[in-house]
């Protein structure tokens, strides 16, 4: 139910921008909500300063699962993500982030490892951070398999009861996870940009972007446990390694006739060997958008990374009209690059590109009109041609060399 | 085979724009689509069925205006629509969302293969497909970009990874969420949106699936929005000006205080 408090309301008007279905209007300068659009999305309550507008549930005292007791869980939990063996790289980025809300929770950080002869990567943790690894060390859990894992997984949280527990929104992250939270019956927030825990009630904020990046939204789950959140690769920062940092390793037996396997993967073919693979993690990132006109033209855009040592990226027009391809996108339908060096050549700055590379060090955009959004969040603007610009730099840092 | 599609009605401003002057949003309508993702997977379900024949039913959960969705998927040529709707449904997470849709899905009971777009441009969780087969019991996978053959009461298909694709055989009945480069959705026919238009529309509420009025919408949601905010943009920004190649200097000049060119 959404309940109204006309006395509270300023007319701001704050409620009526963010409300996705258009169900707010400003009447007398006094906000009215139509309850059959209203799909207590909970957006307006979030943006309204003055408290006017409250969202409750129609039967307040029945809560669903939530008899659970809150207080037996314990402790900050990283599921890792492996592919052939090998640690995804934004497992060490979610450590970093683990260890600091562990300590202002004042628990230990664990690590989940499922897979096969891992014992080195295994070890290594410990080094990031990791209180105590939990390892599943079988030949059957060598490759990713959504069924065997969500089920290896709850058992294990079931059995331990960790309070939060963080994942990748990776392709594998983004498909294991919701399952693993449903069968859990907890909350679970989606590629979350942002994480904090809130001093007074000691939850869990979770911030992530929604409606394609226009709004920012920060959600909580004050009544199930674990508190669970994918996390978008790239923006979390690597932690420093220590090198004599020890962690308990808890090796967990894993019986094959328990678990029933339904889809089996019959191949994994990878498309990323060569220079692609390279940009999720390049220091330096070259893009190009729609203002290249044509394929030969990206030329100037591949010359130029190759000059500084870089990967090439794209925003979307270039990869719909097929001159580069849809792996090189960054941006909310593609890659999220967080690169030392972004040079953004020819790119508007829709905020669907913004949330892709918004968070590298330093940015470069070179675009012919100065009102472009991309120098909102440059740190060096150039007015100017691309095709006056690029051909210029290249040949300087060609000479340079 | 049976196929069964879930559509999610999702608001689209036709333009979003910032007023020059004012510095103010203006939304110059918002109308209400199919997610467009979920355009992908009613065509592969109306491919599907073109192969092997059975029936395409769309089913949605929303407000009562949803309807126009599911005549919307109709006019493509799917056989038949449900719409889930009832007051107790509304402010669901998706936990208490893949609740409802399941029990939806169990309640028309004969299908072989469920279908959902890879998220809703919306919401962008992506976590209702997975949720839904996981209390459905059935196995799912997501990203899907291609079924490569239907055997047996198996399908093979090809899924997305971050590092390349994998080749999955999955048993019938499963779900699937479907990326964009599977197929080109149709355009609708003449007949078929003739008979969008007439077509009756089963409407089942919360009695009507057995649900649990605790499970469902905002009571039966794990979590809850605290705080929605413009995104902040930091502005250190400094323009390099002049003639083309003090720009280039200027740049060069930067660029080897970073230690890099
Ligand atoms: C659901 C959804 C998801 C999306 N996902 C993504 C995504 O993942 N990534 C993405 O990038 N986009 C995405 N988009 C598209 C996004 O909204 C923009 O349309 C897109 O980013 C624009 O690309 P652009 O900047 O290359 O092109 P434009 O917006 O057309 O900008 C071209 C720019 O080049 C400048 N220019 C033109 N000629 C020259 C010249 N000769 N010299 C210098 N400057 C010049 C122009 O001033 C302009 O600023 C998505 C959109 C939607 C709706
Ligand atoms: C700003 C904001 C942030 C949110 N963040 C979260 C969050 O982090 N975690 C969370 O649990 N909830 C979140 N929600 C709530 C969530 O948007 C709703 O639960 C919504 O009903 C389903 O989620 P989705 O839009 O992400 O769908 P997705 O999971 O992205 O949808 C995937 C597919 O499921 C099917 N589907 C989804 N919804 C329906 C439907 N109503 N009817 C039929 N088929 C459907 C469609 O095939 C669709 O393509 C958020 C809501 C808002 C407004
Ligand atoms: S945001 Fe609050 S104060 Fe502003 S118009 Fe809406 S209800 Fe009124
Ligand atoms: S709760 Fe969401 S849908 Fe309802 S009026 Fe507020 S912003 Fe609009």
């Amino acid at each position: 139910m959404i309940l109204f408090d006309p006395e509270k309301c300023t007319g701001c008007g704050s409620c009526v921008d963010i409300c996705p279905t258009d169900a707010i209007e400003l009447i007398n300068e006094k906000a009215v909500i139509n309850e059959d659009e209203c799909q207590l999305c909970g957006s307006c309550e979030a943006a309204c300063e003055t408290g006017a507008i409250t969202i409750e549930p129609e039967e307040p005292e029945e809560k669903g699962d939530s008899d659970v007791d809150l207080s037996q869980y314990r402790g900050v939990w990283i599921i890792a993500e492996q592919r052939k063996g090998c640690m995804a790289p934004v497992v060490y980025q979610l450590m970093g982030k683990g260890h600091e809300l562990a300590d202002t929770l004042g628990v230990p950080l664990a690590v989940v490892v499922i897979g096969f002869d891992m014992r080195d990567q295994v070890e290594s943790l410990a080094g990031y951070g990791a209180d105590t690894v939990y390892y599943v060390n079988h030949p059957d859990c060598a490759n990713f398999n959504d069924g065997l894992y969500t089920d290896i997984l709850v058992d294990i949280i079931n059995k331990y009861k960790p309070e939060i527990v963080l994942s990748g929104a990776t392709a594998i992250g983004r498909s294991l996870i919701p399952g693993v939270a449903t069968r859990l019956e907890t909350g679970l927030t989606a590629d979350c940009t942002q994480l904090e825990i809130d001093p007074e009630k000691n939850l869990l904020l979770q911030t992530r972007p929604a409606y394609g990046g226009h709004i920012m939204a920060t959600i909580v789950c004050p009544n199930h446990r674990p508190q669970m959140a994918t996390v978008r690769p790239n923006v979390m920062k690597k932690p420093q390694v220590n090198p004599d940092a020890q962690s308990e390793i808890v090796e967990i037996p894993f019986d094959p006739s328990a678990y029933s396997i339904r889809s089996k993967l019959v191949e994994h073919i990878s498309e990323s060997e060569g220079e692609e693979a390279l940009l999720s993690d390049a220091d330096i990132v070259v893009a190009g958008g729609r203002a290249l006109k044509n394929s030969e033209n990206f030329e100037l855009v591949r010359t130029l990374a190759e000059l500084l040592g870089g990967a090439v990226g794209a925003s979307r027009p270039p990869v719909d009209s097929e001159w580069m391809p849809y792996r090189h996108q960054i941006g909310q339908t593609g890659k999220t690059v967080c690169p030392k060096l972004y040079i953004a050549c020819g790119i508007s700055g829709a905020v669907q590109h913004l949330v892709g590379m918004e968070s590298s060090e330093v940015i470069v955009a070179i675009n012919k009109d100065r009102s472009a959004p991309i120098f909102e969040v440059a740190t060096y603007g150039i007015e100017g041609d691309i095709f006056e610009i690029l051909p210029a730099l290249i040949k300087r840092l060609k000479e340079s060399r | 085979m049976n196929i069964l599609v879930f559509i999610k009605q999702v608001p689209y401003a036709k333009e979003v724009r910032l007023d020059p002057k004012t510095h103010t949003l203006i939304r110059d309508g918002v109308e209400s689509i199919i997610n467009p993702y979920d355009m992908y997977a009613i065509e592969e379900g109306l491919r599907l069925k073109e192969f092997h024949g059975g029936k395409v039913t769309v089913m949605t959960m929303g407000p009562p205006q949803a309807e126009e969705a599911l005549r919307d998927a109709l006019s493509y040529g799917v056989d038949d629509a449900v719409l889930l709707s009832d007051r107790a449904f509304a402010g669901a997470d998706t936990l208490a969302t893949s609740y409802t849709l399941a029990l939806g899905a169990k309640n028309l009971r004969d299908f072989d293969l469920i279908l959902c777009g890879k998220q809703a441009v919306d919401g962008d969780t992506g976590q209702v497909g997975p949720g839904m087969a996981v209390r459905l019991d059935i196995p799912y996978v997501t990203y899907v970009r291609k079924i490569r053959s239907v055997d047996d009461g198996t399908m093979r298909v090809e899924r997305i990874m971050d590092d390349g694709y994998e080749v999955i055989d999955v048993p019938l009945p499963a779900l699937l969420t479907v990326v964009k480069e599977i197929n080109e959705p149709r355009v609708p026919s003449l007949k078929n949106k003739m008979r969008a238009k007439k077509q009756s529309i089963a409407v089942w509420g919360a009695a009507d699936i057995g649900a649990t009025t605790a499970r469902l919408g905002l009571a039966g949601s794990a979590t809850q929005v605290t705080d929605v905010f413009k995104p902040e943009r930091k502005s250190n920004l400094e323009w390099l000006e002049g003639s083309v190649a003090e720009q280039v200097d200027a740049l060069v000049d930067r660029l080897q205080k970073l230690k890099v060119g």
